[in-house]
């Protein structure tokens, strides 16, 4: 029998995917999204929301990723975005290679900003690089204050955490900011947002942080060339 | 449940080493697996025994070695081993923690029987 020494990363193959979909964005100068959450926490909401109040002025796109059914793409191509939906069928979350592949026929050149909604699932996806600049984790108010300690890679992994339905706080008797603090005991470092995507508070803060990160990227992307 | 993809990312990666090395079969697959990861321990030997048919893994035992978290505050110094429930706010100083350990998810080494052992 023989010893053989591997010392591999078990990501690693994705890992150098994702590094590429990185680098093909960043010559474009586009910054990408990874957008995670439970099902049903509202990411499209958010999603049609901030296509919304960033307005005409940039170029974006949407890839979508769910097990069955194109519904989310329909509803951001009715808002005037392209959107390319990626059916994984029964696999819980997105990898590098699924993105690669859809970036080969559904071209992302000269974009300021691509969305890539993941599969509504708060396990899986944390694992999972996707070449993005950015990844944002939503959760709702209603999913209850200690979410973020039952899940801790996720929130731990995020850049930006978005709380969202904050309508429902007192509906579901979760105190906001308990769940704040919680999300600051597994991830101190990360951005945090409140908003209602239903009565629109709190998206203004978060759509004007995000388009200061497109003009940050932008410019670097000039300098760059 | 992603630890199908998981365990047939560790077959792939197995077989590789073991064509280079020209080996008729793995028997033994070693890992790391960290504690601050989203691998289940159960999920992932359940997924190895189907991910491993009809490869160079038919056969292999997959052994993992738990590898605990471990977090240190750099202000401070102070050291949090093992970490017991993720906070990652320094109880000393109220700063943001690092991770030394507990990220693990990988391939240490395999064991495998070579054609020359068969003839």
């Amino acid at each position: 029998m023989n010893h053989v020494s591997v010392q591999t990363n078990v990501l690693n193959a994705n890992h150098e995917i994702a590094t590429e979909n990185r680098r093909l964005f960043e010559e474009e100068g586009t910054v990408v999204i990874n957008l995670m959450s439970a099902p049903g926490a509202g990411k499209t909401s958010l999603l049609e929301a901030t296509l919304r109040d960033l307005g005409g002025r940039y170029r974006l796109a949407v890839i979508e990723g769910d097990l069955q059914t194109d519904l989310d793409s329909q509803r951001i191509r009715s808002l005037g975005t392209p959107s390319f939906q990626i059916t994984t069928g029964t696999v819980c979350h997105l990898d590098a290679r699924m993105v690669a592949r859809a970036l080969a026929e559904f071209p992302v050149q000269g974009l300021d900003l691509l969305v890539i909604e993941n599969v509504g699932n708060l396990i899986c996806p944390a694992a999972y690089d996707l070449g993005e600049s950015l990844r944002v984790v939503v959760c709702s108010v209603a999913e209850g204050a200690e979410k973020p300690k039952k899940y801790p890679v996720m929130f731990h992994k995020a850049d930006v955490v978005i709380l969202n339905k904050t309508d429902l706080g007192a509906a579901s008797g979760v105190d906001l900011r308990e769940l704040r603090a919680n999300v600051r005991e597994v991830n101190p470092k990360a951005m945090l947002f409140a908003v209602s995507c239903k009565t629109g508070v709190g998206l203004d803060s978060w759509v004007a942080w995000l388009r200061d990160a497109i003009a940050s990227r932008s410019i670097a992307a000039t300098t760059r060339t | 449940m992603h630890e199908l993809s998981i365990a047939e990312s560790i077959i792939e990666i197995a077989e590789a080493k073991a064509r280079e090395e020209n080996a008729r079969c793995i028997q033994l697959i070693k890992i790391r697996l960290g504690q601050f990861t989203t691998v289940v321990r159960e999920a992932l030997e359940f997924a190895f025994d189907i991910a491993r048919r009809e490869t160079l893994a038919e056969t292999a035992r997959l052994e993992i070695e738990d590898v605990p978290m471990v977090v240190r505050c750099a202000a401070c110094g102070s050291v949090t081993d093992p970490v017991r429930e993720v906070c990652l706010i320094c109880p000393q100083c109220g700063l943001p923690l690092e991770v030394l350990s507990g990220e693990e998810l990988q391939v240490e080494y395999i064991e495998v029987e070579s054609e020359a052992e068969r003839l």
